[in-house]
């Protein structure tokens, strides 16, 4: 559904020429469900914008849905749906308007487009909102108002940009279900952008982490946690001397593990931690240093992106907002 | 607002995958998108004409005086002057509404549909011709009780040609916006500062005869003066050189500005 070769973008301010994404190569193969994570500037925003054909790629190649996005551009907007960061309706005019002159820019005729969109302002809860101006809608509205025109005209390849970005915790659950629930009734290919792990975890199958205009990592939300990441096993202990001996025998008996001790306490990250749990119990207690207290934690997968790039996600955005040089790519890019 | 609250309804099949439209379906459907909040709401066109009624109202007493002539010879020359003024109000600031679009998002939208970027032009430059025409029905209703005698066929000549002189206009406005951006300032300021000096070299106020030369000069490079002057001829009904100069212009501007306006709309992203 999707290919990129070397798909590079570079954005010239003045004399300076920042590259937001360089040499991406990506493939996506029909009924994917993908997401692009990482911290703001790191150039998945812009890789959606070449595939989406709103900007010309620098230099390498992409195919969407069969055509060019260079040579082949109208045939790609004909097949793709976008749900941009902004509101797809203009804030003038009526709901139901909106949604029918974009499904007959697809080429539906009027009745069809007027069907299609009842359906979607009923499943969207916003059946009684349809002769409302845009501009009176509440922020929830309006994002479910902008699923809706994303999919008016079913499309088979759907991208959304930072769809979440601004909802609350509840209005983004909701749109959530709907993004899961176009891909359960018409097997859509869905490709998403998102800074929000919890976001990309629950939705995504197979995560694509982007840092620097690059992939840094590539696979499902499990797998590259545990590939990344291992489980962390927080144990205490009721004294130094116990926690040192139990950090010993830890190291001692699973040399993958990182061990980290702590005054009383000792953390063991390892790859399927959580199945190691009862034999390290067991020999701890055998060796007469049981843990007074055993938590296990399952990595997130901003845990993940700190292991693939020694940063955190989240404190990635303050940095990068202080960087000069991915400030200017953010704003060139946005 | 839970997932509760939005009911999930079995949607029926998709209807068939997007099919091809025409040039002419696509620039309709822009035409008629931008026209749409102008009908539902016609306030802004009704608001839009309160100042030139004012202009009317306050100003052709004024030329009475100053020129000695009679309030329907002043009107016969003042009134085709404010509706090409009236035009200009409109038409160079609707680029601002484009602005807002690019702001919120929904330009965006338009640039992923299939809609052809030229259709997007047109479309939104072609919308300029209805309030143009209204508003200058209106004045023209107003301007007659008073002793203003258009010639009918002059008359609906002279909006023609206007209104071919606003699409170019518009898409010009139009273009003004998607170079500056979100920038709101100075897309006002470049519209400010270019619209009174036209106006006022192409004698819509006060005429130009007796100008010193290089005031002439300026005013014979400024399109918009011919449009002005075919606008008196036609409305008068004398068919002369005056209108086909003024058709010439505006037809000019017409080109100009969507050739300029498209490719500011393919170069936008």
């Amino acid at each position: 559904m999707i290919e990129t070769r070397g798909l590079t973008k570079e954005f010239r301010s003045g004399k300076k020429t920042v590259t937001a994404v360089k040499g991406l190569d990506l493939q996506i193969t029909a009924g994917e469900m993908v997401a692009l994570l990482g911290p703001n500037g790191a150039g998945k925003s812009t890789t959606l914008r070449m595939l989406t054909t709103l900007l010309a790629p620098t230099s390498g190649s992409a195919r969407v849905a069969g055509f060019d996005v260079t040579s082949g551009q109208h045939a790609v907007r004909r097949a793709i749906g976008y749900i941009g960061q902004g509101n797809s309706a203009g804030h003038s005019q009526r709901v139901i308007d909106e949604l029918v002159v974009s499904g007959r820019a697809y080429g539906l005729s009027r009745a069809e487009a007027r069907t299609r969109a009842d359906e979607l302002l009923d499943s969207l809860g916003l059946g009684d909102q349809a002769t409302q101006k845009v501009m009176t809608l509440s922020g929830g509205q309006r994002r479910r108002l902008d699923i809706a025109m994303g999919l008016i005209h079913s499309p088979g390849l759907l991208f959304l940009d930072e769809p979440s970005t601004g909802l609350d915790p509840q209005n983004r659950a909701n749109l959530q279900e709907h993004v899961v629930d176009l891909r359960r009734k018409h097997g859509a290919t869905v490709v998403l952008t998102t800074h929000y792990l919890e976001e990309a975890d629950s939705l995504a199958e197979r995560i694509v982490v982007i840092d620097n205009g690059k992939v840094v990592a590539d696979d499902s939300p499990t797998a590259l946690k545990s590939r990344h990441a291992g489980d962390r096993i927080a144990m205490t202990f009721s004294g130094r001397d116990h926690a040192t001996h139990a950090a010993q025998r830890a190291s001692a008996a699973h040399p993958a593990a990182q061990v980290t001790l702590d005054g009383a306490a000792v953390d063991v990250q390892v790859a399927g931690g959580a199945g190691l749990v009862s034999a390290l119990i067991t020999d701890l207690t055998a060796a007469g240093v049981a843990p007074a207290t055993v938590e296990v934690a399952r990595p997130t997968l901003d845990d993940v992106f700190l292991a693939l790039t020694g940063r955190s996600l989240r404190e990635g955005r303050t940095e990068l907002r202080t960087d000069p040089t991915n400030r200017t790519t953010e704003e060139v890019a946005a | 607002m839970t997932a509760l609250d939005t009911p999930t309804r079995t949607t029926s099949a998709p209807p068939a995958t997007s099919r091809p439209t025409s040039q002419l379906h696509n620039i309709g459907l822009v035409f008629g998108r931008e026209l749409r909040p102008v009908v539902r709401d016609p306030f802004s066109v009704v608001f839009g004409i309160i100042q030139p009624l004012f202009f009317l109202g306050l100003f052709t007493p004024l030329l009475v005086a100053s020129s000695g002539q009679s309030t329907a010879d002043t009107l016969q020359w003042f009134v085709p002057g404010v509706i090409v003024m009236l035009s200009l109000f409109g038409t160079s600031t609707t680029g601002a509404n484009l602005q807002v679009e690019m702001q919120t998002g929904s330009h965006e939208r338009t640039l992923v549909s299939p809609l052809s970027r030229s259709s997007l032009m047109i479309g939104r430059a072609l919308k300029e011709i209805v309030p143009t025409i209204v508003q200058a029905l209106v004045i023209v209703g107003v301007a007659v009780p008073f002793g203003f005698r258009p010639d009918v066929a002059g008359l609906v000549v002279g909006l023609a040609v206007l209104s071919v002189f606003c699409v170019g206009l518009g898409a010009l406005s139009y273009a003004l916006a998607l170079a500056v951006k979100e920038n709101q300032w100075a897309f006002w300021g470049v519209q400010q500062t270019l619209l009174f000096p036209l106006m006022l070299l192409a004698g819509i106020l006060l005429p130009l005869t007796g100008a010193p030369g290089w005031l002439e000069v300026a005013s014979k490079i400024n399109p918009l003066t011919y449009v002005v002057d075919a606008e008196r001829a036609l409305i008068a009904g004398t068919w002369d050189g005056d209108a086909v100069a003024g058709a010439v212009a505006a037809a000019l501007t017409c080109v100009v500005g969507l050739v300029v306006g498209a490719k500011a709309m393919r170069a936008s992203s």
